[in-house]
């Protein structure tokens, strides 16, 4: 089986076999989702062997027709914008798996199969090239999250649990309309139907049905990210989880509207794109401050983390609408960047919370003295989200910054007061729950982080040095990939900017009209080209 | 020698990795004492070694290796120059860095030594020392990185290590405070730096020190000027968040917090620096912006003498020498800001030296007196200490500036060269010289002079008597103006006993650094006393001065009868400051004349002994401007952002109730059933979600597909 098919229905075969399971095995079912899981992430480390460095297409590709009459085909294949993602995925699950070990009391195997069936979704949702496949595995994940955020959470969980699921629908119903009629403008264009995204990206749009096309997909991924002012559902689905939930929620479904922008819109859409950034990044720079500054006075510690997330992923989409290389490399590696750092930061609020039952910081103080290993796992984590240099944040978010200081300089210079901001309330966190006295008797005696815990955080920790120390492990997979859509787009890749050649200053902005446009005329010879490496 | 230069950096590293492993593997236990003073030891001196033999090695030529690529991106487009913005691990060793790799190396050796005394009784014994390995490994990144984005790596790696050691004893709000507001304010000052680095690779596509010099100095004045003023402010901002400049200076006092080696080491002889060493290091740069140095001379002369002028009432000796550290750093800045970079940088070895021996000084007299940081309590320890009181009072005298001890011949240089600059910056350093001079003395009359009045149970009375609250009471610790005493936790607590000398661990540290500060100004010595023109000094950094294109910052050069005359102002001045801390600390040891002084100027005395108030005003107003603004935003987002949210879906529940479309009896119903059974909760609720929303779910996910076969049939053409 080719190993994308394979990542995709492992989980769900796993699944399957666990609902066989006898309810009582508990540790069985617990088990069986971390064996999976493990040799899913396994497998996936495969990927990377069978890397090929140079190539800006998708590989590892699969295409079977599946509704033939329509051109929707089973479609698989990963570039260098999704093969991170992939991975993160597959790397977060057993981790959940193996921090949630002694967490989950109710239900176990549900959680276990619904944990399982997201894997499958969000896999699949990466690496599809259909558009209609991807459709329904970006649907399929609303599932499992809501059935984890409804059962497993806390009290206002149903309130949560619904407002997500409404929210997300709400943007996505929109989006499908506008995936039905880009298959139609295919289908015209092209003289077969097909949703096959590199046919898509060949179709030529007028700029009215692009606006609209690109509003309607912006609208369900800028939900998903969430972009302000759409965030406020984050917060309520993030404190109403359980631990997993949240570290799947940040880790991995945020990155979905992220994606989104880049995998559909820019290339879809690069008229309206770079017509409406402006836009994009002032609703992202404004994402950065508020939900910094909200952050900072929340007084439950989960809710600080959810805000900080609206701020974190302010940054992603500033990085993409920035429109530079190096802004959306930047991009890319911090969606990988927040999904271990904030999973890392829910992973231990939730091991705080299982001990204490309560995540209120006015209820912590001074337990870095009953706690040590676990307020250092903690302090790593918040270093590498406040973005400090030799860890992970802050190549991410000193690359998004630098592109986007060359294009857009004013939002870079607002955005990069979210990184004060950052160390405002993270500090403050820290200092709030792990130093000055003990005034609380009861964190006297709290046990400190288990070995399960700690196992699920070693590898986290290892990748925020790694990324932090040699990111070009991670630049390098990813870089054709980007500097392809850089070309899709337009765009050169070193952006719209002031440079100095040869000692002298030149302004030069790329018109619409010298950019290498990517349209194909009807009928026209590229629609029968092979499927690979795009249409140009 | 490359991988010799690595190894400099990288043994501090090991160093605390080792240490920090065993801290963290085991963190209740107490730790061998002898294995974390190998490993912390071993790799500091080993490190110091290897940098010399690098110094002697390539003396003259400077050179730099790549490491390997850092940050890789856009590479392989042959289009656009500045597609390629790759930023490179490399170090580099030239005059400017070999000098500072000296500074850190060795006094950062001689101040891990110390703390093995000084630190002896803690229980975190081994953290501490992974923390100042930590901080010698991202100060050695700093000042040898060939390219800014390694400085910042240092830079900001320096900042966190401060963070850590200044909330070295976590468990006591103030420290912690102090730790959160050094961190925060630093990164404030970061902004800036970022921001400049970002606009230096703009503008020549690079952060590489050689090729931005190299362009910047090919382009000169008339095409960079504009842009290099921007540059350079940005910039500095960052060297007045690491370097403690108006008006980013206020974390540096609180840092004392921290044990006293730190403060040593960090907040007086290296950290502090940084931001010194980057605007040397950006010398080419700031030479073609004029403006820009005029504002790091008003920035550097206007903190020297406010902070001087501060560091006249305090009465912990700790803030004292804080105080005068920020104002000592003003003065590298006002050299730097008149072109007087070398000056700058020889001011930043001498205080290195001096301020080194006073910390270390100041915390034997602490250690010797049981933890007592209050001045007032002191007195009389030359008689208990006299190791610790020769080697203070050389390094007092050395900040006041005495000929012909180190402190004399750099800041001599910086006034002789702000002289013919601006006569007005020039000014209030001499009168800075002058304030020096007096609060130093003051601090040595005050501890070493007198009797010892920390026996004393009954309360003494403060200096100013007129405020209540300030009477020492038995068991009760002194406070001042709520800003709970620095370095308290320091292990021992009750003085029980007469105050008594130090170690040798630690008194042989003094020794060493009261030779360096008595010597080590000889390196600077004028023509005008007999050295040589320029300076040996001047000459052994002048290769980093590079001559630029269309130089347009001019240097000035007093003339030699001016120079006597200049030299002869400040030893006058310096002497009459010492000649007043004498008549009111050490004639008068009642402190009568001074207390009347205070009482008839009370609201300046009043002012000066609170610090002009700075840190209230911060806290009224940016402090408290932003935690409202954030509240404001927290209740906007729950009541309008969110409001709206809600009100839609209340709108729609309401509006699709009536009507008698399919969605409305599924979509809507599911949703109001979900929100009424909020209130049960429990185990139903999974039979209930499932047989609620997921099926409306699966409805609307067969709708659409309805609705595509539908558009397909009907567009088919």
């Amino acid at each position: 089986m080719p190993i994308l098919s394979t990542l995709i229905w492992a989980p769900v075969a796993a699944a399957i076999v666990l609902a066989f399971f006898p309810n009582r095995a508990q540790t069985a079912i617990k088990g069986w989702g971390l064996f999976v899981s493990t040799a899913v992430f396994i497998i996936s480390l495969g990927l990377l062997r069978g890397w090929d460095d140079g190539r800006a297409g998708f590989q590892f590709t699969e295409d079977k027709p599946w509704i033939a009459d329509w051109g929707i085909h089973y479609s698989l294949g990963i570039d260098g914008i999704s093969v991170w993602l992939v991975l993160l995925t597959t790397l977060l699950t057993p981790i959940i798996f193996l921090a949630g070990w002694n967490a989950i009391h109710k239900h176990p195997k549900e959680y276990v199969i619904a944990f399982l069936i997201m894997e499958t979704a969000m896999i699949g949702a990466f690496v599809a090239i259909d558009l209609i496949l991807f459709y329904i595995f970006f649907e399929l994940m609303l599932l499992p999250m809501y059935l984890v955020i409804g059962v497993w959470g806390g009290a206002r969980r149903i309130y949560a649990a619904i407002k997500f699921f409404l929210f997300t629908i709400a943007g996505s119903l929109l989006m499908l309309l506008a995936i039905i009629y880009l298959g139609f403008v295919a289908y015209h264009q092209l003289g077969e139907p097909s949703f096959n995204i590199l046919d898509l990206y060949g179709t030529q749009l007028t700029p009215r049905v692009q606006a609209l096309l690109f509003f309607a997909f912006s609208l369900a991924f800028a939900i998903k990210v969430p972009l302000f002012p759409l965030h406020t559902w984050l917060p309520d689905a993030h404190v109403e989880a359980p631990t997993g939930g949240s570290i799947i929620l940040a880790g991995v479904m945020l990155k979905m509207g992220t994606y989104g922008f880049l995998r559909f819109v820019l290339p879809f859409f690069p008229q309206s794109s770079e017509r409406w950034a402006t836009l994009l990044i002032t609703l992202s720079v404004i994402g950065i401050i508020y939900g910094a500054l909200v952050a900072w006075v929340q007084p439950d510690m989960k809710k600080l983390v959810a805000y900080s997330s609206v701020s974190h992923l302010g940054f992603c989409v500033l990085g993409i609408f920035a429109m530079t290389q190096t802004s959306i490399e930047g991009s890319i590696l911090q969606m990988v960047n927040h999904g271990l750092s904030t999973g890392a930061l829910f992973l231990l609020v939730g091991v705080i919370y299982e001990r204490r039952h309560t995540r209120l910081l006015a209820d912590y103080g001074g337990i870095g003295k009953t706690m040590p290993v676990y307020a250092t796992f903690f302090i790593i984590a918040v270093l590498s989200s406040v973005g400090l240099p030799g860890l992970n944040g802050f190549v991410g978010e000193f690359l998004i910054l630098a592109g986007t200081f060359k294009t857009h300089p004013t939002a870079a210079i607002i955005a990069a007061t979210g990184v004060i901001l950052a160390a405002i309330y993270l500090l403050w966190l820290v200092q709030k729950v792990f130093f000055g006295p003990i005034t609380n008797e009861e964190n006297r005696h709290i046990p400190d982080i288990a070995w399960n815990e700690i196992a699920a955080m070693i590898p986290l920790v290892v990748l925020m040095v790694w990324i932090g120390v040699h990111p070009t492990t991670f630049l390098r997979k990813m870089e054709p990939s980007v500097q392809h859509l850089m070309t899709q787009i337009g765009a050169e890749p070193g952006g719209k900017m002031m440079v100095a050649q040869g000692g002298s200053q030149a302004h030069r902005r790329i018109g619409s009209q010298d950019r290498p446009t990517t349209v194909c005329e009807p009928m026209s010879p590229c629609a029968s080209e092979p499927r690979s490496g795009g249409a140009q | 020698m490359s991988s010799a230069l690595l190894l400099v950096v990288l043994l501090p590293a090991i160093g605390a990795l080792i240490n920090g492993t065993r801290a963290f593997l085991a963190p209740h236990t107490p730790k061998n004492k002898t294995t974390t003073n190998f490993f912390a030891l071993a790799t500091t001196a080993l490190s110091a070694l290897i940098a010399t033999w690098i110094v002697i090695q390539s003396a003259g030529s400077p050179w730099q290796h790549v490491y390997f690529q850092w940050i890789p991106t856009g590479l392989g487009h042959a289009g656009a120059l500045l597609a390629n913005f790759t930023v490179d691990f490399a170090l580099r060793i030239d005059h400017l860095s070999s000098t500072m790799l000296m500074i850190v190396t060795w006094v950062g050796f001689l101040i891990h030594v110390y703390a093995t005394g000084y630190m002896s009784h803690e229980k975190g014994y081994t953290r501490f020392f992974t923390y100042l390995n930590l901080f010698m490994f991202m100060m050695l990144l700093l000042v040898l990185g060939a390219n800014y984005i390694v400085m910042f790596v240092g830079w900001e790696g320096v900042g966190l290590c401060s963070y850590l050691l200044i909330g070295f004893y976590y468990d006591k709000n103030f420290a912690a405070d102090a730790g959160k507001k050094a961190f925060i304010t630093n990164r404030i000052g970061d902004f800036g730096f970022i921001l400049g680095i970002f606009l230096i690779f703009n503008t020549f596509g690079s952060a590489d020190y050689t090729r931005v010099f190299a362009l910047a100095s090919a382009g000169g004045h008339a095409q960079y000027g504009a842009i290099a003023t921007a540059i350079c402010l940005l910039l500095f901002v960052g060297a007045c968040g690491k370097s403690a400049q108006v008006p980013l200076y206020v974390w540096l006092p609180d840092a004392m917090a921290g044990p006293t080696p730190v403060s040593a080491l960090i907040h007086a002889a290296t950290m502090v620096t940084a931001g010194v060493y980057m605007v040397v290091r950006s010398n080419v740069l700031f030479r073609l912006a004029p403006d820009a140095m005029l504002v790091v001379a008003i920035i550097g002369a206007v903190t020297a003498i406010f902070a001087a002028s501060i560091g006249l009432a305090q009465n912990d000796i700790k803030k004292v020498l804080a105080y005068s550290t920020v104002s000592q750093l003003g003065y590298m800045f006002l050299g730097a800001g008149v072109g007087a970079f070398t000056a700058a940088i020889f001011h930043v070895m001498t205080h290195a030296f001096f301020k080194a021996c006073l910390f270390l000084g100041a915390g034997s007299v602490i250690h010797g007196c049981g933890g007592e940081q209050d001045m007032r309590k002191m007195g009389g320890l030359r008689k208990y200490m006299p190791r610790t009181h020769w080697t203070m009072l050389v390094a007092t005298i050395a900040i006041a500036g005495i000929p012909p001890l180190a402190g004399f011949f750099s800041k001599d240089e910086i006034l002789a060269n702000a002289f013919p600059h601006h006569k007005f910056i020039w000014l209030l350093g001499v009168v800075t010289a002058g304030m020096t001079a007096f609060y130093m003395f003051r601090l040595y009359f005050m501890t070493f002079h007198g009797t010892y009045r920390g026996a004393q149970v009954e309360g003494i009375e403060t200096s100013e008597p007129e405020h209540g609250g300030h009477h020492l009471i038995p068991d009760q610790r002194h406070l001042d103006q709520g800003d709970e005493h620095i370095d308290k936790a320091h292990g021992h607590h009750v003085h029980s006993h007469e105050p008594h000398e130090s170690p040798f661990s630690m008194t042989g540290v003094l020794a060493v650094l009261a030779v360096l500060a008595v010597l080590g100004g000889l390196i600077g010595l004028p023509a005008a006393l007999g050295g040589a023109h320029p300076t040996w000094f001047q000459q052994w950094l002048a290769p980093v001065l590079l001559p630029i294109g269309g130089e347009h910052f001019e240097f000035h050069e007093a003339a030699l009868s001016t120079e006597y005359i200049l030299m002869l102002v400040s030893v006058a001045v310096a002497v009459l400051g010492i000649f007043l801390a004498w008549r009111f600390y050490k004639r008068d040891p009642l402190w009568s004349t001074l207390k009347r002084l205070a009482a008839t100027f009370a609201p300046i005395h009043r002012a000066l002994e609170s610090k002009y108030y700075v840190d209230e005003l911060y806290n009224a107003t940016v402090i408290r401007g932003t935690v409202l603004l954030a509240l404001g935003l927290w209740w906007f987002d729950t009541w309008v952002v969110d409001g709206i949210v809600n009100g839609v879906r209340h709108l729609t529940v309401f509006f699709l109730g009536h009507g008698s479309n399919l969605f409305d009896k599924y979509v809507v119903d599911g949703a109001v059933n979900g929100v009424a059974t909020t209130a049960r909760g429990g185990s139903m609720m999974f039979r209930r979600v499932q047989s609620g929303l997921v099926q409306n779910y699966a409805l609307i996910m067969g709708g659409g597909i309805v609705l595509i076969a539908v558009v397909y049939l009907f567009m088919k053409p």
